[in-house]
């Protein structure tokens, strides 16, 4: 079975302010006004998760976390994005949101508490109104879509951003997410990265048309924006996010951007796709090209780089460190935070547990 | 207030919920104009206005999903599945979220949502609509599982449910729903016996019969008949099926020394299996019979015209008492 082509984004319907060899567009639906320092500041929050990034997988592979999933090749879209939300804003991620996480100032730290196995998240999602990250593909769009259905009851003026990939969208959550905000015109803005692959499935088993282009379908607007391009990314989500909060309702951004690692550290990509591919995108790395604007611009010099990389390895020593010293989760805690409102069930099962537990021993004890 | 129908209990207790807290909101598919197929949120929208009962998007995933993310933010929300067999497309939003928010969140977020489900067979209808699918929900941790049987009950659960900060799947016996019982509108709810304890409908001392949702009456029934036959069985409405009283339920089958459990869905896995073991282990040596289960047969729930023979009736519940009695 041969899979239907897909145009790949150009031309006038792919959205980019800056190019792969830092040359700064201007696009006068999507104007960005940005200083330097503003500039240099995207570059070290790009730099900066990228490093943590590496930091984790690293630490996957000497077996202290049980799996990670890389946020590689995606800093743009996530940075771009994040950078765009004010406080109010609520976020529903996937589980390789790490960039947004930092743009809502979760200590990249407490992402790896999942991945280690020590809990489930351990921040707390109404101190940063970020959710807790969502590992089942799409089923978040839909708490995203009531997040917002309760902020209109609210009168809130803030808007909901949830994030996906181009697997989710071939998901029933997803589609009646849509369905849900277009028809309740619900201040929210689906973010969803193309990376191109669903683990090992690519775009086009997905999808006959480009992704953004099903927001027609349900009445809303979609646009593809260049998702290793920064600027593009803060301008189109600013502009989106804007849209939502002044009742326009849901927005549909495709950030086309390409998942340089492994779905997960599970997973062998050179089982499925060509080296090449990734060489490709290698040019139009998120990070370089922003480097490659600042310093043909001479906004930056190699003290500002040496600084962001010195930062760099700080976080990647305080992560590791902090990793390594995590407090290891104790038996009974298993039986915590069932329900709200407590169990009989779940107290009965945990005191008999407890004197299992306690019976061992005090058998051992005695040995 | 005499011979108040279950379907109009659950409106009146609906209504009181919403009166009570202004972020409860109802959402379902027709339960806005229309008051819902079985009308129990009749009225409702037309008083409390479609922000806060709402007619959503025929898609049931989509109706709890969304749920989660209005309870995240703060609401209360209250789901209408139209038909138990329709439940299934938003299973895994009830599994894999609702369940386990509480939980992966370590209790800093809360999903206090109801899904409100009518259940069961017995009224002539279509495939999809007569299921017992209470079980399944039963067996994810996360989840509270009731049963309303009555019209007092239902009028007090449900407003138990939505003030509940757990979630709670809520099942109706849908061919009870016209059934009229004794209801006091005004007797305090903080006074009402706990959403999840037991009640004893009918003591007696020769056996127990345990039920729930739309067989208590069908228990009920036959402990009249067993009456007339010189045997007084004691009739206990489980009403909570996650968790379980086991205390009202143990003391009964202590006392009566015989259980038999009557269910619509099917016997194998259900509720009466756990149910079954559980008495086993906590009344072993009072116990003079093994506990019988009577129930739903293991296949899918059949065309209609067959279906008096898949329900539990007098005669089969008396069957399986006189089983119990004789061994």
């Amino acid at each position: 079975m041969v899979a239907v082509p897909i145009e790949i984004a150009a031309g006038s319907d792919f959205i980019q302010l800056l190019t792969p060899e830092g040359e700064r567009l201007e696009n006068a639906e999507y104007p960005l006004d940005i200083s330097a320092e503003e500039v240099r500041g995207l570059y070290r929050d790009l730099a900066l998760v990228r490093r943590f990034d590496v930091e984790a997988t690293a630490l996957q592979r000497q077996g202290e976390l049980g799996i990670w999933a890389q946020l590689l090749g995606q800093e743009a879209a996530q940075i771009g994005s994040g950078r765009a939300l004010l406080p109010g804003d609520m976020v529903f991620p996937t589980y390789r949101e790490h960039g947004v996480a930092w743009c809502r100032g979760i200590a990249p730290e407490k992402l790896l508490e999942l991945f280690r196995g020590v809990n489930f998240g351990g921040w707390d999602p109404n101190q940063h109104n970020f959710a807790l990250y969502t590992i089942v593909i799409g089923a978040q769009t839909l708490h995203a879509t009531g997040y917002a259905m309760g902020m209109q009851r609210d009168g809130s003026e803030d808007a909901v951003i949830v994030y996906f990939g181009d697997g989710a969208t071939s998901e029933g959550d997803v589609n009646e997410a849509f369905i849900f905000a277009a028809s309740y015109n619900t201040p929210v803005v689906f973010f969803l990265q193309n990376n191109q692959w669903a683990i090992s499935v690519p775009e086009e088993r997905q999808s006959r048309i480009p992704l953004y282009q099903r927001a027609h379908g349900f009445g809303f607007p979609g646009v593809r924006v260049d998702g290793n391009d920064v600027l593009a990314c803060l301008a189109v989500t600013r502009k989106a996010l804007q849209h939502a909060r002044e009742g326009q309702g849901p927005f549909l951004i495709e950030a086309f951007t390409y998942r340089m690692g492994a779905h997960t550290t599970s997973d062998d990509p050179t089982r499925y796709r060509l080296a090449s591919e990734l060489e490709t995108w290698k040019l139009r790395d998120p990070i370089e090209r922003v480097k490659a604007y600042l310093s043909r611009n001479g906004l930056a010099d190699s003290s500002f780089y040496e600084s962001v990389d010195a930062e760099g390895a700080e976080l990647a020593a305080r992560v590791r460190e902090a990793c390594l010293s995590m407090p290891e989760p104790k038996p009974l805690d298993i039986f915590d935070q069932v329900y709200a409102g407590g169990s009989p069930l779940v107290d009965e099962e945990r005191a008999v547990y407890e004197n299992y537990l306690a019976g061992y021993d005090h058998a051992e004890g005695g040995r | 207030m005499a011979g108040v129908a279950i379907a109009r209990a659950l409106n009146m207790g609906l209504r009181k919920a919403l009166e009570s807290d202004p972020k409860v909101v109802i959402m379902g598919e027709d339960v806005g104009k229309l008051g819902g197929v079985f009308r129990v949120t009749d009225g409702l929208q037309k008083d409390f206005g479609d922000d806060r009962v709402m007619d959503t998007p025929l898609a049931e995933s989509g109706i709890v999903g969304t749920a989660v993310g209005l309870a995240m933010r703060g609401y209360r929300p209250i789901c209408e599945i139209q038909f138990d067999g329709f439940v299934f497309p938003a299973f895994d939003q009830i599994v894999s979220q609702v369940a386990k928010l509480h939980y992966r969140s370590a209790g800093q977020v809360k999903v206090p949502i109801v899904i409100r489900i009518p259940f069961g067979g017995g009224i002539g209808a279509v495939e999809h609509h007569s299921e017992s699918p209470e079980a399944l929900f039963s067996h994810v941790a996360g989840l509270k599982v009731v049963a309303c049987s009555n019209a007092a009950d239902a009028f007090t659960m449900i407003q138990q449910s939505v003030a509940s900060d757990d979630p709670v799947i809520f099942f109706e016996p849908k061919r009870r729903y016209w059934e009229k019982s004794e209801l006091d509108t005004n007797a305090p709810l903080a006074e009402a016996v706990p959403l999840h304890a037991a009640r004893v409908v009918r003591p007696g001392r020769d056996l127990t019969l345990l039920a729930y949702g739309p067989m208590v009456k069908t228990a009920l029934d036959a402990a009249k008949v067993a009456a007339d036959e010189g045997h007084e069985l004691e009739v206990v409405d489980v009403r909570s099926l996650s968790p379980i009283d086991w205390e009202t339920i143990a003391d009964s089958v202590r006392h009566t020394s015989r259980c038999v459990v009557v269910q619509e869905a099917q016997v194998f896995m259900g509720v009466g299996a756990e149910l079954a073991a559980r008495i086993t282990e906590k009344c072993f040596f009072s116990l003079q019979a093994p506990v019988l289960r009577v129930g739903g047969f293991a296949t899918p729930y059949p065309p209609s015209r067959m279906e008096e023979h898949y329900l539990p009736d007098l005669d089969r519940v008396l069957d399986a008492v006189d089983r119990s009695l004789a061994f």
